[in-house]
């Protein structure tokens, strides 16, 4: 069954059946909407120095007593708007989730369509590589590249570069997921009879893998991709909430949990709630939606 | 009669309607008998086979016709009652012997098994009548063999302890679907020869589904010949090979390769159908094989024939009306 | 034919091995030895211009490898194989291999793997047209394209499809439209009908025969349906395990069987006509190809097997217009 005939049909059909991935697919819609149009739609811009007005600082949300309405969920320390930052600052989280999955998925196929294509010594190191890394936690991978990438460039750019480092660090820390299921997919697809068809005609090896193969492992990376955007918005989060992310300049959500933080236990509990909240409402719509795309491919894809 | 099955209609809900996968298939199988259904891919054969045995799955369902094994209704029985005279009253034989074992068990042990859930005997009675099992399948050494596992038997060897697995019980009727598809064309006549045999020593009627003519030459004594669903042609098998009445049946005869020796012109061109089965969701109206037949004219375009009486066949077309 | 003694593929002691072996590591902790499938062993053969050969034998007889080995999916471990007297088989690829190479193609079994489901019928038979420069014209390309599916039996507009929405019949029409759209003469046909309805493999057994007349293409036919070669062979070749048992005209081999592997072939074979003559059934199976048998590796199935049979291996050996690789053959014992 071809892609778009599948996308046509079943996943339409299925997708109309189910509820949960239709609030997903709108919770993630709303998350992606805000966050992209969020310099039109935010009250302040949060990060215009102009603006700021330490006067302002610390007010609660507007329903709350001594909450003002221009400020619809408060203040934090620095006099600026929490809704602001927050749709400034899930630009900014997606913006390196999905940048990094598409990193990362970039390098796994790639990596995984050779080494299962070709074979041989290529495939057996590559795959020795993947072990190793797999049996470090993510996340720890993620922090080593950062930390090196730090080291290693000037300190006085540090603020411009942060973002960059951070994709590759995340980038890195997730191909090895995407090389093997490709791999896997390449292996059955490559000893099918219409690859050695292409072979019989003459075609070099570099474009079976790319005219032939990689369209039909394609399948399963897209429903990875999916879900690994969400756990790539989590790790940017923790790596900015252990303040080794994204510079407190630009803050994404972890970073503004990261600040709120500091204010919880005297009483501002506003500063870190609701960028939280935003937090687990775009993993959880993003994860649900791929979860569903898992379920809705799975039986098409072997 | 051992099975009856009269007016069978098996249909599938699916979101783009309904589709009729067989319709109005009607046949018995005496004692002893071995009736051969033949049909290409699509023709509805083994799902004929699945909806006797009661291993129909959703969406797929019997929506009308009865199924009567020693004259008692089954197509309506719950899922235990189905269970029980499976395996007790009906045999079961599938294409893959390998699917058929489980990989972690040894023969044996399957067996013993099998004969202990239907029948009322001890472990080591169980075990003797596992031994004389294989004995008579025509495994060599089976007090060796008997602890043995599934991945140790050549292919015909595994094909044969499924056919013990199936005798365990004594049934009354053995379904074998494509039971030598998988098999080389030696060990073919081997197998076909054991379940002639065993048919006809145990008194069991045999439903022989399959899609080799060749098969069913050697090994049936009548043959239903199944077509989008329906069956086109039923009779004893040396009248339907022969002397067929039905269009389809003689184009599928004729397209069948047969060796030819020296005399004939050897590279003539072989009796073709055009054309192809029709899927389920365009199924055409009258005689289902009206658009590929050479004979057709304008009834078959419009009313279904029945099966009637042509020679010692049935058959549905209507030329002999 | 009058170029029917030219001969345009040729096949010298040809073998080839395969690694099944545990992975290294295994091996090492196992003290597993290595282990070679010896899939094609000692396989001579030519095919002339214009005929159909075909190779028969049950699964596993490395009947497919041949076919794999000529068109160069897999390297000869063994031996040579020649292309119109021009060596294809040297393990660096030459221009002068590439240039026979295109003269070949190949149809393969099962037709839901051979077309790329991602692909447009159109793009699928045009490939070759692509790869091979035979065309660069957009106009010129969809021409030929419809001019193939004509060819075929399929209408043009038929290249907007997918394969998933054609029959196991129309998918093999649209493999030998892209086998032919290179403009192959040789064409090896890898059990180009054995997945398909008996109907439909009527078809396309008389597509091809009818292709070969009108194209003047030469065929290997790869089977294990002695019927069905019957219909399209010149000549045959019988396999088992690896090894060429018996070659000989069609004609002859169905009348006078050398080999006691073609006898019992042709015994397995179903008696449509009802003439009453019951299959002999053959005793033993095919043994495993990783432990074959000494000597002639027939002899354990084989009645008419004696000692030398045990612990000589009988090499092919040609008597008039037939070779067999049998002793007792040899010695006029059968």
């Amino acid at each position: 069954m071809n892609l778009r005939a599948l996308l046509g049909h079943d996943l339409a059909y299925s997708f109309r059946r189910s509820p949960v991935a239709i609030a997903a697919a709108v919770l993630t819609a709303i998350c992606i909407g805000g966050a992209l149009l969020a310099p039109w739609i935010a009250p302040h811009n949060p990060f215009d120095a102009a603006s700021l007005d330490l006067n302002k600082a610390f007010a609660p949300p507007a329903w709350v007593a001594q909450g003002a309405k221009a400020y619809p969920l408060g203040t934090d320390d620095q006099g600026r708007d929490i809704l602001s930052t927050i749709l400034y600052g899930a630009r900014i989280s997606l913006a390196v989730g999905v940048t990094a999955v598409l990193f990362s998925l970039s390098l796994g196929v790639t990596v995984g369509l050779l080494a299962g294509y070709l074979g041989g010594r290529l495939d057996a190191f590559i795959m020795r590589v993947a072990d190793v890394q797999l049996s470090f936690p993510p996340i720890l991978i993620a922090l080593l590249i950062n930390g090196v990438a730090r080291v290693a460039l000037p300190n006085d750019r540090q603020d411009e570069i942060a973002i960059p480092v951070l994709i590759l660090a995340i980038g890195i820390s997730g191909w090895v997921q995407y090389a093997r299921t490709v791999r896997g997919s390449t292996l059955v697809e490559k000893n099918k009879e219409y690859v050695q068809a292409a072979r019989v005609i003459g075609r070099p090896p570099l474009a079976i893998m790319l005219r032939h193969v990689l369209p039909n492992v394609m399948g399963p990376v897209l429903v990875i991709g999916t879900i690994h955007i969400a756990t790539a918005i989590i790790t940017e989060a923790t790596l900015s909430f252990l303040g080794v992310g994204v510079p407190p300049t630009r803050p994404s959500l972890g970073t503004l949990i990261r600040i709120g933080n500091e204010f919880l236990l005297s009483g501002e509990w506003w500063i870190t709630v609701f960028p939280g909240i935003a937090l687990v409402t775009l993993v959880l719509s993003v994860n649900l939606f791929g979860d569903w795309l898992r379920d809705a491919l799975n039986p098409k894809l072997r | 009669m051992i099975l009856e099955v009269k007016d069978l209609r098996i249909e599938f809900r699916t979101r783009h309607g309904t589709l009729v996968a067989v319709d109005g298939a009607s046949f018995s199988i005496a004692p002893g008998e071995v009736l051969g259904v033949v049909g290409e891919s699509g023709a509805g054969k083994s799902l004929t086979g699945t909806a006797i045995i009661g291993l129909l799955e959703p969406p797929g369902r019997i929506a009308a016709g009865e199924i009567r094994l020693e004259g008692e209704r089954i197509d309506n029985l719950p899922y235990e009652a189905m269970r029980r005279i499976r395996g007790r009253r009906i045999g079961a034989i599938f294409q893959d012997p390998l699917t058929s074992l489980n990989p972690l068990y040894t023969v044996g042990y399957q067996l013993v098994e099998t004969i202990r859930t239907h029948l009322d005997v001890d472990a080591p009675g169980a075990r003797a009548r596992a031994l004389s099992l294989l004995r008579e399948v025509g495994i060599p050494a089976p007090e060796a063999r008997i602890d043995h596992y599934p991945h140790q038997f050549s292919g015909g060897m595994r094909q044969r302890v499924v056919i013990a697995l199936a005798l365990c019980a004594e049934p009354r009727l053995i379904i074998a679907d494509e039971p030598t598809t998988a098999l080389d064309v030696s060990i073919q006549a081997q197998i076909i020869q054991l379940l002639k045999r065993l048919a006809r020593d145990h008194g069991t009627a045999v439903m022989l589904i399959t899609h080799d003519m060749g098969v069913i030459a050697e090994t049936a004594d009548r043959v239903a010949v199944m077509y989008a669903g329906r069956i086109a042609e039923i009779g004893p098998v040396r009248e339907v090979i022969r002397a067929a009445r039905h269009p389809y049946t003689a184009g599928l005869m004729g397209s069948i390769p047969k060796i030819r020796v020296a005399t004939d012109r050897m590279h003539a061109p072989l009796v073709q159908i055009d054309g192809a089965m029709p899927r389920l969701n365009a199924i055409p109206s009258g005689c289902a094989f009206h658009p590929r037949c050479g004979k057709s004219f304008e009834r078959c375009t419009k009313e279904r024939p029945e099966p009637r009486p042509v020679g010692a066949n049935l058959a549905a077309c209507w030329l002999y009306d | 034919m009058t170029s029917a003694t030219a001969t345009l593929l040729e096949l010298e002691d040809v073998g080839r091995d395969f690694d099944v072996s545990r992975p290294w590591l295994n091996r090492v902790i196992e003290g597993a030895p290595r282990q070679l499938l010896h899939a094609v062993d000692g396989v001579s053969f030519s095919v002339r211009k214009g005929e159909t050969l075909a190779l028969v034998g049950e699964s596993g007889c490395g009947k497919s490898t041949v076919a794999r080995l000529i068109v160069g999916l897999y390297a000869p471990s063994r031996g040579r194989i020649r292309f119109d007297g021009v060596e294809i088989s040297a393990p660096s690829a030459s221009v002068a291999t590439a240039g026979m190479r295109r003269r070949m193609q190949m149809i393969f079994q099962d037709p839901f793997a051979s077309l790329n489901p991602r692909w447009r019928v159109r793009d699928i038979v045009a490939e070759p047209i692509r790869v091979l420069g035979l065309a660069t014209e957009k106009a010129e390309i969809s021409a030929r394209v419809a001019g193939l599916l004509r060819q075929v039996g399929l209408a043009a507009e038929d290249g907007d499809k997918y394969p998933h929405e054609f029959s196991g019949g129309q998918r093999q029409r649209i493999s030998i439209a892209r086998a032919l759209s290179g403009n192959p003469e040789f064409l090896v046909c890898d059990e180009p009908t054995s997945a398909l309805d008996v109907s439909v493999q009527a078809q396309i057994l008389n597509l091809m025969t009818e292709l070969q007349a009108r194209l003047g293409l030469t065929y290997l036919f790869i089977s294990h349906n002695l019927a069905v070669v019957s219909h399209v062979a010149d000549r045959i070749g019988v396999m088992y395990l690896g090894r060429l048992v018996e070659i000989a005209d069609a004609e002859e081999l169905f009348a006078r069987p050398r080999h006691p592997y073609t006898r019992m072939l042709l015994d397995a074979v179903p008696d449509l006509e009802m003439s009453g003559r019951q299959r002999t059934p053959v005793a033993g199976e095919v043994p495993n190809p990783l432990s074959p048998p000494t000597g002639c590796t027939f002899h354990p199935r084989c009645p008419h097997a004696n000692d030398r049979c045990k612990a000589e291996k009988p090499n092919l050996t040609w008597r008039g217009a037939v070779a067999s690789a049998c002793h007792a053959v040899e010695e006029n014992r059968i």
